[in-house]
């Protein structure tokens, strides 16, 4: 059954890519795109209604063997059958994923009609956004590392496809090039760690890393290397530092784009993938700090790079990696399911922000400065109001899902005795309300700051696009709910429902901690509200102008994002620049100047040849030739072209012949 | 019964005729004709020789020759009457295309 999930997608990018562009209809396009989503979603659905019943928690469904056994000798010296199986594991974590990636895939897909309705490329997106979903869906599925990376790849593949979906605009071609380059630098990570498992272990399936990591086949050291290594495959997925920068100019990309993959489910692959391994993780704890430090530093410096950004999408951008910031420090913790239930959480809400935003720059015309905004919320009430349910939900205000999946990370932070990544995440959080509400406040409220002819055509967006927004606005608020934590009265489903893949939670707070614990990040979050509200809409932005001149090096560097992608420019890009002048120089002076030897070599000994040539042979051949010519001047008066005189000579040949012949017999 | 000395000699003397005449004139249809008396001198020799010895084989051979006599004129007036429309002449010194 679950075997089905991704199929139906691969179908429809392969209607939509081979046929759509010259024999499809937009609207055929779009139906084949949607309903293959569609099915694909209600197939995972099934498939979770199969696991709800199930006795066992997890199924493995081979469909065929990938690459054959070979015997391979381990580290330890043992000879292990190494094989790649094309096969699929359903437990509840995929169910989890599925569900979101075909879930939120399928709103965004609805949501797409809309959004693209004018681009000529209509089959060309929906072919891509298939493939994406398809791709998504085989890294969630997949059961060893082996298929994992195809999925891996692909996802990473349909991001770049997508980033230069409009690739005649520089800037977005750039962009997809940089989101694929950097990623491939985590990818490379990602297949180093693989290599090390199987090296180590003489498998990369799932159960069987896992079943080995708690026999203690692996050393402690081999550990922590190889999760280092997925986990720098996962920096480059999930846009942690290091490997972030490529997220923010990701933007480039359509807005569905934006929210499909660099919002609601291919930047958590890296999140999911720890979790899918959170054996090995723990196993190392040394590798667990890492995460939860990258986590929490990440989740405070793009939160800080959010405050300052004039564009929406690139607000929403910096938010996303802050947020999954968040995802790592819960992963850190050791308290996978609450990184999972965060990624969930997400993906609600930060769809439904970055359709939101969508649909604000579809109402203002292609308008993505918000110094250019201010106003709209009575324009465009509809997309005011869900954008408004995403902002509280992401600044974790009680009682919307962002609350609990937030402060479930926060607690477990707390518990792990990690209170470093907590009091980062919490001052995150703080930051993370006031940039949503400066750009709630900047977008929506205020004067209108764009032009009049702008404000003619400004409208709400079609029920085509409002609808997924208000379904995602829904489960921005209750999908919460399904991991109530004990201390609010719930039962915390959703941690016991993934319990069989991510293991048990760790240590448990007193009741009055977790309260408190709460409370403080509430406070935090309603304070900086209130702080937002105070400087973007009593003061007209005013304190933030003050404080920026006041503070100019300080503002400087973190607009600037702290010059990184300069650093990066100039150490890594440069790097690979001067050392490509340096190959060339190499390659002309001393590789060329060898090959130019060898010719000039070869050369001279041509030029002895020629001269060989043509004094000795060419003198043989012509002195033949010369004798034979003075040989013949004699003869050839013989030759007198009379036939009276050959017949004369041949007759006295004969004559001379028979007396031969007479005289001699 | 001819005595078989004089049928040589007839030969003998047709063929040198043949002979002379290949050999001293210029024109090319009559050494074609002087080519034809050379053979046929000596078909007469075959035959009479032939007919001495009481064997068919002479006639038969000369029969050959003369077989061969006439295809060898009609290849030879179908080569002249090309060269002659060549050169527009019947003289054989014309025809040194190829002299050394």
């Amino acid at each position: 059954m679950f075997a089905l999930i991704p199929l139906f997608p691969l179908a429809g990018a392969a209607v939509n890519g081979l046929l759509g562009a010259r024999f499809l209809s937009r609207r055929a396009v779009g139906a084949t795109a949607v309903g293959a989503v569609g099915l694909s979603f209600a197939a995972a659905a099934a498939s979770f209604a199969g696991l709800l019943r199930a006795a066992e928690p997890a199924a493995v469904r081979t469909l065929f063997t990938w690459v054959p056994a070979s015997l391979v000798r381990t580290a330890s010296g043992a000879l292990a059958e190494v094989r790649f199986d094309m096969a699929f594991r359903y437990d509840p974590l995929a169910a989890v994923m599925t569900l979101v990636v075909t879930g939120v895939g399928l709103l965004i897909h609805v949501y797409s009609l809309g959004y693209m309705a004018q681009d000529k490329s209509y089959a060309r997106f929906f072919a891509y956004m298939n493939l994406f979903t398809f791709a998504m869906l085989v890294l969630v599925l997949g059961a060893n590392l082996g298929v994992m990376f195809v999925g891996w790849e692909g996802v990473g593949l349909c991001s770049y496809l997508l980033i230069g979906f409009w690739f005649r605009k520089d800037a977005a071609a750039d962009a997809g090039k940089k989101a694929f380059i950097t990623n491939r630098v985590g990818d490379f990570g990602f297949l180093l760690g693989t290599g090390l498992l199987v090296y180590a272990l003489g498998t990369a399936d799932i159960a069987g890393i896992s079943a080995a990591v708690e026999g203690g086949l692996l050393p402690k050291g081999a550990a922590t290397a190889a999760a280092l290594l997925l986990f720098l495959g996962a920096t480059g997925k999930s846009a942690q530092i290091p490997l972030y920068t490529w997220l923010p100019d990701a933007m480039e990309g359509p807005t569905p784009v934006s929210a499909l993959i660099h919002a609601a489910t291919m930047v958590t692959a890296g999140v999911y993938m720890v979790a899918r391994l959170h054996v090995l993780f723990t196993f190392s704890g040394a590798a667990l700090t890492v995460v939860a430090l990258t986590g929490a530093v990440t989740a405070v410096y793009a939160a800080s790079m959010g405050l300052v950004q004039n564009d929406i999408k690139r607000v929403l951008a910096y938010s996303t990696i802050s947020q999954i910031g968040y995802m790592f420090i819960g992963l850190g913790a050791g308290a996978y399911a609450a990184g999972i239930f965060h990624l969930m959480t997400h993906a609600f809400f930060k769809g439904l922000l970055f359709l939101a935003a969508g649909s604000v720059i579809h109402a203002l015309a292609g308008e993505q400065d918000m110094r250019r905004m201010g106003g709209l919320r009575t324009r465009v009430p509809r997309t005011y109001r869900v954008f408004l349910v995403g902002a509280l939900a992401i600044s974790g205000v009680p009682g919307l899902s962002g609350f609990f999946s937030k402060d479930e990370i926060l607690a477990a932070a707390f518990a792990s005795g990690n209170t470093l990544a907590w009091a980062l995440g919490l001052l995150g959080a703080a930051m993370t309300a006031f940039y949503m509400f400066r750009l709630i406040f900047l977008v929506f409220f205020g004067q209108e700051r764009f032009s009049a002819e702008t404000a003619r055509h400004v409208h709400e967006s079609p029920r085509v696009m409002l609808v997924p927004l208000e379904v995602l606005a829904v489960l921005a608020v209750a999908g919460g709910y399904v991991g109530l934590p004990r201390v609010l009265g719930g039962g915390a489903w959703f941690g016991r429902f993934l319990a069989p893949s991510t293991g048990a939670h760790g240590p448990h707070l007193a009741a009055g901690t977790e309260l408190l614990l709460m409370a403080a990040s509430v406070a935090a979050a309603l304070a900086a509200i209130f702080a937002a509200h105070a400087v973007y809409v009593r003061g007209r932005g005013e304190p933030a102008r003050r404080f920026a001149g006041k503070h100019g090096t300080l503002y400087r560097v973190v607009s600037g994002k702290y010059f990184v992608d300069e650093f990066y420019g100039r150490v890594f890009v440069g790097g690979v620049l001067r050392l490509g002048r340096l190959a060339a120089w190499f390659d002309r002076r001393v590789i060329d100047g060898l090959v130019d030897g060898a010719a000039a070599l070869a050369r001279a000994a041509s030029r002895l040849a020629i001269g060989f040539d043509e004094s000795a042979v060419d003198g043989a051949v012509n002195g033949v030739g010369r004798a034979h010519l003075a040989a013949s001047s004699g003869l050839r008066r013989l030759q007198t072209g009379r036939i009276y005189n050959y017949a004369l000579a041949v007759v006295l040949g004969v004559v001379l012949v028979i007396t031969v012949a007479v005289a001699v017999f | 019964m001819i005595p078989i000395e004089a049928v040589i000699s007839l030969g003998l003397l047709l063929f040198a005729v043949g002979f002379v005449g290949v050999v001293v004139r210029k024109n090319l249809v009559v050494m074609l004709m002087s080519l034809e008396l050379l053979l046929n001198g000596a078909n007469i020799i075959l035959a009479g020789l032939g007919r001495r010895l009481g064997s068919p084989r002479g006639s038969i051979f000369a029969l050959f020759v003369v077989m061969m006599a006439v295809s060898e004129a009609a290849v030879g007036f179908a080569l002249i009457l090309a060269y002659v429309r060549r050169k527009k002449s019947y003289d054989v010194d014309a025809l040194d295309d190829l002299k050394g």
